[in-house]
């Protein structure tokens, strides 16, 4: 199968977000007859015969940059990646309904909420992963923030002082409590997607279009 | 010594220039035998010749200043330039006009994207003939430029820039709303389209499905009468021009090279009517694009009908030698 994988023809290539959302994302394809056992079976492999699709696997960001380049035909991946990396040429197709997280804007508790920050300094700094996703935020609410990429466990931040905030994607909650932190403002809310590439979607319309009825009935 | 290049930009060493130049001159002789007259023009224009030609585009160009403080751009594509050329040269020239170039024209992109800043393409403008004849002899044209260039396999996208706002107008849409949703078809966020018909207000459910089920229509000839109905008369109309066109396009015998597609809208601004897109399985973007452009004739101060398509040479080139790769493969099973 690895032999052919580069070639047009085939099964669709559907690629399939590793991480938080995968066992629901495993549990949705379960439903509408695609073979998961493989992925689900403890493997290195990145590669899968799911029956009709063949499934590939990756962290999550890097499912629209697969799709747009169609190394993959189809991908699932969380609208939080989708709004980050808004200037992929990409089909968002379907709303999976699943994962459901939401972008938050969370600082210390206890500190005086961000309005009053932000009225005796004019200006806050916050530490984030999704960089775009604040800085759009913040400019579209005329307020201004110094926005500082990192990494890792973004709560650390304001902690130990690198920031006055975050804005990271919470699914309970839980962590910011446990790191002492409190939401303040809600951005947006977020769940997983199917994406499509474009040349697939025309090319390959019939088994797109299948794929995503039945995903859409398997969602809804 | 390493010096470096800007990304986004290439080299191109004699084995790979070698198959690009077979490229552009197999390109040239198609467009020679229908008889268009390749024009070169200058690299750099005037900043307001090329945001007049489209504003989305001006914003892409690369503008600097010359030694007379003059604000002047890189060239975004080469359809502007010659419709600036037609309206400023060829006033005392009777129409039609058929033109064809090969060029590069610059664009600033995202780094790190696989994007070229500098990039080849090789097309042809037909000013000046009215109907559907005008799209269905550029159609021509590309269907037996890509058999030139060895991609048979490529399909022909055929869709129009009217489409949609016609269809939104015709089941009582704002212009709000067209303008709002037609910017998410642009992105082709059929669920931010969704929940945008959704949440205005102006659609009952069943006139939203029906939206959502008109863009993503995309097949044969047929999908023409089977959309009738599902709008009013403006989309009627559209339906009419999509037929002749269509009708056009088969009389020259390459109807079997097209996919209609309703979603269809490309990003650049300045077409009206019939837009095309070619796409390759080998290749995961678009290889080409054009479409019906009066509007931008119009913008330049002469009032003729134009079409045209351009072929961009390097996934073009990508997709030949994926083709003989797979071609390799076979004879060696």
């Amino acid at each position: 199968m690895l032999d052919s994988l580069n070639e047009p023809g085939g099964p669709l290539k559907l690629a399939v977000p590793r991480g938080a959302l995968m066992d629901e994302v495993l549990d949705l394809l379960d439903r509408v007859g695609i073979d998961t056992s493989g992925v689900r079976g403890d493997s290195r492999s990145l590669v899968f015969d799911g029956g009709e699709v063949t499934l590939v696997t990756m962290r999550p960001y890097d499912v629209p940059t697969y799709v747009e380049a169609g190394a993959a035909d189809l991908g699932i991946t969380g609208k939080d990646v989708l709004l980050e990396q808004d200037d992929r040429r990409i089909f968002e197709l379907l709303d999976l309904d699943i994962g459901l997280c939401r972008m938050v804007l969370a600082t210390r508790k206890g500190d005086a909420g961000p309005s009053e920050h932000q009225r005796r300094l004019g200006m806050m700094r916050i530490a984030t992963k999704y960089p775009r996703i604040a800085e759009r935020y913040f400019e579209g609410e005329g307020r201004q923030v110094e926005v500082v990429e990192v990494k890792g466990s973004i709560e650390l931040a304001p902690l130990v002082g690198l920031a006055d905030g975050i804005v990271d994607l919470v699914a309970t909650g839980r962590t910011l409590v446990e790191n002492n932190l409190e939401e303040r403002e809600q951005i947006v809310t977020c769940t997983a997607r199917l994406v499509g590439n474009e040349v697939a979607y025309r090319l390959r319309s019939e088994e797109v279009d299948s794929l995503t009825s039945r995903l859409r009935g398997a969602a809804g | 010594m390493i010096h470096p290049i800007p990304p986004g930009t290439r080299d191109v060493l004699p084995d790979e220039m070698r198959e690009l130049r077979k490229l552009e001159e197999s390109l040239l002789g198609v467009f020679e035998d229908f008889d268009y007259g390749e024009v070169r023009t200058p690299t750099i224009e005037y900043a307001d010749v090329v945001g007049r030609g489209d504003e989305g585009s001006a914003g892409d160009a690369y503008r600097f200043f010359d030694d007379r403080g003059e604000l002047l751009a890189l060239r975004t594509d080469m359809t502007i330039p010659i419709a600036r050329l037609v309206a400023t040269r060829f006033g005392e020239v009777p129409p039609p006009w058929r033109l064809s170039y090969v060029a590069n024209s610059y664009r600033a992109v995202t780094p790190q994207r696989a994007r070229l800043r500098e990039f080849g393409q090789a097309g042809v403008e037909l000013i000046g003939v009215d109907g559907p004849d005008c799209v269905a002899e550029v159609v021509e044209i590309m269907a037996r430029s890509l058999d030139a260039v060895g991609l048979g396999k490529s399909v022909i996208g055929l869709g129009d820039a009217g489409l949609w706002a016609a269809l939104v107008r015709d089941l009582g849409g704002t212009e709000e709303t067209v303008e709002s949703s037609s910017r998410r078809l642009a992105a082709h966020d059929m669920v931010g389209l969704g929940a945008g018909l959704r949440e205005c207000g102006e659609f009952e459910a069943g006139q939203v499905d029906a939206l959502l089920k008109v863009v993503q229509m995309r097949g044969g000839p047929d999908l023409i009468a089977s959309a009738r109905g599902l709008g009013g008369k403006r989309f009627d109309g559209v339906l009419d021009l999509m037929e002749e066109t269509c009708g056009a396009i088969s009389a020259r015998s390459v109807g079997e090279r097209i996919q209609i597609d309703f979603g269809m809208l490309r990003e650049l601004g300045y077409y009206t009517g019939s837009i095309l897109e070619v796409y390759d399985p080998s290749v995961g973007e678009a290889i080409g694009g054009g479409g019906r452009y009066d509007g931008l004739m119009q913008r330049f101060g002469v009032e003729q009908p134009a079409a045209g398509f351009s072929l961009y040479l390097e996934p073009i080139h990508k997709a030949q030698l994926e083709q003989d790769r797979i071609r390799g493969r076979a004879r060696d099973a």
